[in-house]
């Protein structure tokens, strides 16, 4: 029985590795900035998810609970749209690309008070 | 019960994040949660008007369905990382008009399209009608658009009452 259980737990833990892995190797190949924001999603969504999911299962395994795994889980998804948000923007005002018209009124949040149409 | 739990979601999640935090259930920090779940959502009313009321049971019920997005999109970003040519990644702006009552329904809205792999928020307007973001890798940018409003912006709808 504890054979399975710790093959479970190394088969997630490198899933959990491999997809570290494809997000770092993202950062190096994409080419733009923006792109280059995407990667690493895949190593805070799954990668880190994977080897906390281990961990915890590896304490109980061990007569401990251990409950922080799912905070530090809770924690990470809550903050890290935030991060990428703040990044994007710090994009936008240094490369200001073209971007796509807002489709109301309104302009965009961090768009400077009223310019010209040309952009 | 109103009056003494203005929020029940938010003391919800104080209780069970403290005895996380804590990671014991005995006497002491029950007693501390329970404090904590009362006192928080009692002490920052004031700054946090116009709560919207949430279907909690609808939120558990989003919130494992992002998760199973997200699983999908991982494998299908992890795809285009590894075996894309570089120059041959199509990445878009797009803008997703939106139709959502509260800022926190926007706001999770915001964060479900960051965390799901392949797609970015990277803006809002200032009238709170449309996010501006950003597509990895697509051929077709309306289906996207047509895809965060269908599976994500629609059932948001029903979670903020």
């Amino acid at each position: 029985m504890n054979v399975v259980i710790d093959l479970v737990i190394s088969g997630v833990l490198a899933v959990g590795g491999l997809f570290g892995l494809i997000g770092s190797f993202g950062m190096l190949k994409l080419r733009e900035p923006m792109q280059r924001l995407h990667a690493p999603t895949e190593a805070t969504t799954v990668g880190v998810g994977a080897i906390l999911i281990a961990a915890t299962v590896i304490g109980w395994q061990n007569g401990i609970a251990n409950w922080h795994g799912v905070l530090i889980t809770i924690f990470l998804l809550v903050t890290a749209p935030m991060s990428a948000l703040m990044l994007a923007k710090a994009h936008r005002h240094l490369a200001q690309p073209k971007l796509p018209d807002t489709g109301t009124d309104a302009q965009w949040a961090s768009d400077p008070p009223p310019r010209d149409d040309s952009d | 019960m109103r009056r003494l739990f203005p929020h029940p979601l938010l003391s919800f999640m104080l209780f069970i994040g403290w005895l996380l935090l804590a990671n014991s259930a005995n006497l002491n920090n029950l007693i501390l949660a329970t404090l904590l779940a009362i006192l928080v959502p009692l002490a920052t009313q004031p700054w946090w008007p116009g709560r919207p009321r949430i279907h909690s049971m609808r939120l558990i019920g989003y919130v494992i369905f992002v998760l199973g997005d997200i699983l999908c999109a991982n494998v299908e970003i992890a795809a285009i990382i590894l075996f894309m040519p570089a120059r041959k990644i199509a990445s878009v702006w797009i803008t997703v008009p939106v139709d959502l009552p509260d800022p926190e329904a926007m706001a999770l809205l915001a964060a479900t399209i960051t965390l799901t792999p392949g797609t970015l928020t990277a803006e809002f307007s200032t009238d709170n009608k449309a996010l501006l973001v950003h597509v990895l890798h697509t051929r077709n940018p309306d289906a996207v658009r047509d895809a965060i409003k269908s599976r994500y912006e629609s059932r948001l709808k029903r979670i903020f009452m």
